[in-house]
């Protein structure tokens, strides 16, 4: 191993990192606003896969066009289940929300199973090929846009949050639920506006992989844990936590990877997370 | 609580066992081998639900890695009888002792650091996936192509491979009541107090003086040694074993799920939400035929339905327990 396979590594790392950061504000905002951990949030990505492929399937629509559907088709799954799913379970136990999630999660696994069948599928595109040398190494040009349209993304919703009264509202919920009932918030609208932005944000990821990526229907599965890592590592209810978080989990997955034969590379972000967990619950960032 | 009426419910309960016991097994004698098959599953997954109740519902804390117990199991006995020819009555427990070594491993580990919830729920999964991928990865344990179990002719006792369904049906039932016991000893001895205290108010079990740590930890071992125990019948039931099958999150979903579904921190609780799952997917089944995915919708939406109506499962509303309190807006 050379050190330009490293950097390569590390190259592609950040890449994969920017599409984490996305799918983990996304996840970080539900925890925010909500209070519950989201077993569904890979499944949403899942959805936002699926739609990425019909509508390159059957309208010829390129993946990348398809954001301005999936985004808010996944903003209005995601507020059909904040209404009906989610809602009524608010201040129950801990444990009857995460099953609830988990509810939700096998629910639309199976209704993709049972809709398009349990094989893997694929979106090309014309310019898959495509790659952009960036010094000695050489980038792959779905690989970039993913990473910037992520970030590009999540720089979108950070300037919603800051700048509209919705955003500032959603913030407020977040910090201090009981304060913002008593200023006169509609925190339960504002909860349902957060779990659709979190559920778009899924989705949008989703389609950012699509061209790269295959689709099936317990491909959330895959992202569910990573999308929990980069939020835990970065802290929860922290937007830039998540954002770093997302860059350093992508960049040991794919240390690992190199360093390691197999997928037993793997195992390096789990162990991270673990000693985070153990030692710094609170994430990396937060005191 | 008057001595006299503790004593009433303690015998109440050994006959509550007892003729569910006797129903059980009598009922194979009335059954086509289809239908023990599905019974077969409903005390597999029973059995599997009651062992994660331990530590989910006994001591109210929620793992979502019990498959990382489970794979051990499995692996643990398959291994041993493939390649040095130990009899998996045997590996069974070797298994599940190493299971109860890592459960004292995480269980250390997590509780040391107070990791309580989700974030012990999110340990414990990264525990299994980390698991899943050495066995993914590693020759020894047959990497993704995963372990067959070799078939004998004829069955054989010793080696817990049998022709007829009966044999398995009676070894999972022993298994049950074995579980049952143990849960039931759960509800009239100290260290099940101490667990529930520790599930109602951890800290105010603290400040009276439990060891919260070492409660909290036995209860892990103890629930991870018999996870691996259903890891086993699992593996010599189905003769194959793989990565995802034992450690992926599917089995840990079907004991959770199950255990929520009947009444989590009750000792019939996973038999009646494994029973309702298996009974209604079987009935979806034959209606609407073998359609994938479709019995595991509905299957959601009983989950669903039941977690926003009868938070406490259906062993709640038997009761006539009214919601938990709903706290916050």
């Amino acid at each position: 191993m050379d050190l330009g396979m490293l950097l390569e590594a590390i190259a592609y790392g950040l890449l994969s990192g920017g599409v984490y950061a996305l799918i983990g504000v996304g996840l970080n905002l539900i925890f925010g606003v909500m209070k519950i951990i989201n077993f569904a949030h890979g499944s949403f990505l899942m959805l936002g896969m699926y739609c990425t492929y019909w509508l390159s399937i059957f309208f010829n629509i390129d993946p990348y066009v398809s954001l301005i559907i999936t985004i808010p088709f996944l903003f209005f799954i995601g507020i059909i289940i904040q209404k009906f799913l989610i809602n009524p379970i608010i201040g129950y136990p801990e444990d009857n929300q995460l099953v609830l999630t988990m509810g939700v999660m096998l629910f639309l696994e199976n209704i993709a199973l049972f809709l398009w069948g349990p094989d893997f599928r694929t979106v090309k595109v014309s310019y898959a090929g495509t790659v952009f040398p960036l010094f000695n190494i050489r980038l792959n040009a779905l690989r970039l846009i993913a990473f910037v349209g992520g970030l590009f993304l999540a720089l979108i919703l950070y300037i919603f949050l800051k700048k509209t009264d919705i955003g500032k509202a959603i913030r407020a919920s977040s910090e201090e639920r009981e304060g913002a009932y008593a200023v006169g918030i509609n925190v339960k609208k504002i909860q349902l506006i957060s779990f659709g932005i979190g559920t778009a944000c899924a989705g949008a990821a989703g389609t950012l992989i699509t061209p790269f990526f295959y689709i099936s229907p317990t491909v959330g599965h895959l992202f569910l844990l990573t999308a929990f890592m980069v939020v835990v590592l970065g802290g929860m209810g922290s937007f830039f936590g998540a954002i770093f978080g997302g860059f350093i989990i992508g960049v040991m997955e794919s240390l690992g990877a190199v360093i390691f034969p197999g997928s037993i590379g793997q195992i390096v972000p789990f162990s991270l997370f673990v000693i985070i967990l153990l030692f710094k619950p609170k994430g990396l960032f937060m005191r | 609580m008057p001595e006299i009426n503790m004593f009433r419910r303690v015998k109440l309960f050994i006959i509550y066992i007892v003729i569910i016991f006797c129903i059980f097994l009598g009922l194979p004698q009335l059954l086509s081998s289809y239908f023990l098959h599905v019974l077969i599953l409903i005390l597999y997954f029973s059995f599997l639900g009651s062992a994660w109740n331990i530590l989910g519902g006994y001591a109210g804390q929620f793992s979502f890695g019990h498959s990382a117990f489970f794979g051990v199991g499995a692996y643990t006995s398959s291994l041993l009888y493939i390649k040095i020819g130990i009899s998996p009555w045997i590996g069974m427990f070797i298994g599940g002792i190493l299971a109860a070594i890592l459960g004292g491993f995480i269980g250390y580990l997590t509780f040391r650091y107070k990791l309580r919830g989700a974030f012990f729920a999110l340990s414990t999964f990264a525990f299994s996936e980390m698991l899943r991928i050495i066995a993914l990865n590693w020759e020894f344990t047959g990497k993704a192509v995963g372990i067959l179990i070799p078939l004998i002719q004829g069955g054989s006792l010793q080696h817990f491979q049998f022709l007829n369904k009966i044999t398995y049906y009676y070894t999972i039932l022993f298994m049950l009541l074995t579980i049952w016991l143990v849960q039931y000893s759960f509800d009239h001895f100290k260290f099940g107090y101490y667990l529930k205290a520790i599930r109602e108010e951890e800290e105010a079990a603290g400040s009276l003086g439990i060891n919260i740590l070492k409660y909290k930890t036995i209860a892990l071992i103890i629930s991870g040694f018999f996870t691996a125990l259903g890891g086993t019948f699992y593996a010599q039931y189905m003769f194959y074993i793989d990565p995802d099958i034992t450690f992926g999150t599917n089995v840990t979903i079907e004991m959770i799920v199950r255990t929520m579904l009947g009444g989590a921190g009750t000792v019939f609780g996973p038999l009646i939400g494994s029973t309702i799952i298996e009974l209604a997917s079987e009935v979806m089944r034959s209606l609407l035929g073998e359609y994938k995915g479709l019995h595991m919708m509905f299957y959601a939406i009983i989950l669903i339905l039941v977690m926003i109506f009868f938070p406490n499962g259906m062993m709640g509303l038997l009761r006539g327990k009214k919601k938990e309190e709903q706290k916050g807006i």
